[in-house]
């Protein structure tokens, strides 16, 4: 039987990329986010004030940058606040937040989960049950929705 | 609050005459079924056969008593009553993907059809060919069409569709009808001009995190044409009012996405989804924002007997909590997800009474009145 001996680098053409009705997504200038800041934030928790560090953790969310060390670095602060909590104060801390506040936790809440560390999931689920009942259904739905996640 | 169970299979679309006597709707197959009601029972009176795909929309027009379906074939088909027989014409819609949905315009001289293939066909009579002609809208509609509703002065359109965007469109065909005077969408309406497009919800507040949103399921005119709102899949609803184009009010709802949306006033309207019961927002036009008005559902029968010990064991044991509810199912009307609302006494001004029909392939009859007797808290302005 006759070898194929041609080349067969058709395969790897990534078909989608030329087909003309493809749908791209507005693109949103990101560029300026630099996500929460750093020192603030690791400030107001050793000055053992919580509520202000979630506050300042939640402002300037990564939400369109294209960096992923962006992300990786707000969710290991997000993770760190909200380790420090303890858990008699979370459902205090839940309430102290607005709608868009509450379905920002749960978009880093689901991030957290992504990758599970060693005492991670035990926090993030304590903090998932106390934004679900303040959220409700919803504010899953909107994470799980989202185009651009943080 | 009669709840009517046609079928087992879903109910993929309905559509009711003028006197709200008879029914037309899809059991999730080819058909479509024709029921008439009979004091308090429902008859099959036809059977509509001549789609090839799902039936996907259906409209009666309530004046020239057609029907207008449309189904994933493709095709779409206008039927006309012939003494006791419906009799189909086809209209060629020229499209390459399934139709999604289809609404007859207030005057009943053209119809919308929204499909997959990311556009919508408007379709009206030509008298000389005898037949009925459609144009396209395709800019810049980017993906499905998934729900259409016309203003009420016969000319824009609002669609919504899977390109996270909810738009008016002007419709105006020149064949048929005059120019359209001056609305607040705009006054410059040209055929497929986009008078209005919603951007990335999340516009009222909310540091620009809300980008994206979801598909825009349901759309809907009020009465007066001057707002318009939209459901969308990342379980929020919106409404914007014509002329003043930065507010948009949204409400983040805590429920499951909602599928379709009504007017029932000027200022309230109701939506149903994925949660099996619909919802009242109302909207404030001088605040211009959305609030959550209640759930409209019959209330709860709390169960007055005691629960025994063993029962209470056996509750932790299959389902983890010791509560005394032995009902394994939804506590609302509708066992699955509610699919289409239609406004049947009162139009979107004064509504009184409406029906909801869904995946469970019942139909429920809402009494406005009633429910707000029922439902204490309930303020329907």
């Amino acid at each position: 039987m006759s070898k194929n001996n041609d080349s067969n680098q058709f395969r790897k053409v990534d078909v989608d990329e030329y087909d003309e009705n493809k749908f791209v997504d507005d693109e949103d200038n990101g560029e300026s986010q630099v996500g929460p800041d750093e020192a603030e934030v690791d400030s107001l928790i050793r000055q053992g004030n919580l509520m202000e560090a979630l506050q300042a953790v939640l402002k300037n969310p990564p939400i369109n940058t294209k960096n992923q060390n962006v992300k990786d670095r707000a969710e290991a602060l997000m993770l760190k606040v909200l380790s420090a909590f303890k858990s008699s104060d979370i459902e205090k801390a839940v309430q102290s937040l607005d709608k868009n506040g509450v379905d920002l936790l749960m978009k880093y809440i689901y991030k957290g989960f992504e990758k599970p560390s060693e005492n991670s999931s035990a926090t993030l689920l304590q903090w998932h049950e106390k934004a679900l009942s303040a959220g409700g259904v919803g504010s899953i739905v909107r994470v799980l929705t989202a185009r651009k996640t943080v | 609050m009669a709840y009517h169970s046609f079928l087992l299979e879903p109910i993929s679309c309905h559509s009711w005459n003028k006197d709200r006597t008879q029914i037309a709707l899809c059991p999730n197959n080819h058909d479509v079924h024709i029921y008439k009601k009979d004091g308090t029972k429902w008859t099959k009176i036809h059977e509509l056969k001549e789609h090839n795909g799902q039936v996907t929309g259906i409209d009666w027009a309530p004046e020239s008593n057609r029907i207008v379906t449309c189904g994933t074939d493709r095709n779409a088909y206008v039927w006309s009553l012939k003494g006791e027989v419906w009799k189909p014409t086809l209209v060629i819609l020229r499209i390459n993907r399934a139709a999604r949905c289809v609404s007859w315009s207030p005057k009943e001289n053209k119809f919308a059809v929204g499909s997959g293939s990311r556009l919508i066909s408007i379709c009206y009579f030509e008298q000389e060919n005898d037949w009925w002609v459609c144009k396209h809208i395709k800019k810049p509609i980017r993906s499905t069409v998934l729900s259409l509703d016309w203003h009420p002065n016969n000319v824009l359109l609002a669609a919504g569709s899977c390109d996270f965007k909810c738009r008016v469109f002007s419709a105006y065909i020149k064949e048929v009808e005059e120019k359209p005077g001056p609305t607040v969408w705009g006054s410059k309406m040209p055929f497929g001009e986009v008078l209005f497009e919603s951007g990335p919800s999340g516009v009222s507040g909310g540091a620009g995190e809300g980008a994206g949103g979801g598909w825009v399921h349901g759309v809907c005119f009020s009465h007066s044409g001057n707002r318009l709102a939209w459901t969308s899949h990342d379980s929020t609803v919106a409404i914007a009012e014509g002329g003043k184009t930065s507010t948009i009010s949204s409400l983040s709802s805590e429920t499951l996405p909602l599928l379709c949306v009504s007017f029932i006033t000027e200022n309230s309207l109701v939506a149903a989804g994925h949660d099996c019961y619909p919802v009242l927002f109302v909207y404030d036009g001088t605040k211009g924002s959305v609030t959550f008005g209640g759930k409209l559902d019959v209330p709860k029968q709390t169960s007055q007997r005691g629960i025994s010990a063993r029962e209470r064991f056996q509750n932790l044991d299959r389902r983890a909590t010791s509560s005394e509810t032995t009902e394994q199912g939804l506590e609302s009307l509708h066992k699955n997800s509610i699919s289409q609302i239609s406004v049947l006494e009162g139009g979107k001004s004064k509504c009184s009474t409406f029906c909801t029909t869904g995946m469970d392939g019942g139909m429920v009859t809402w009494d406005v009145k009633s429910l707000e007797s029922d439902l204490k808290d309930l303020k329907i302005v």
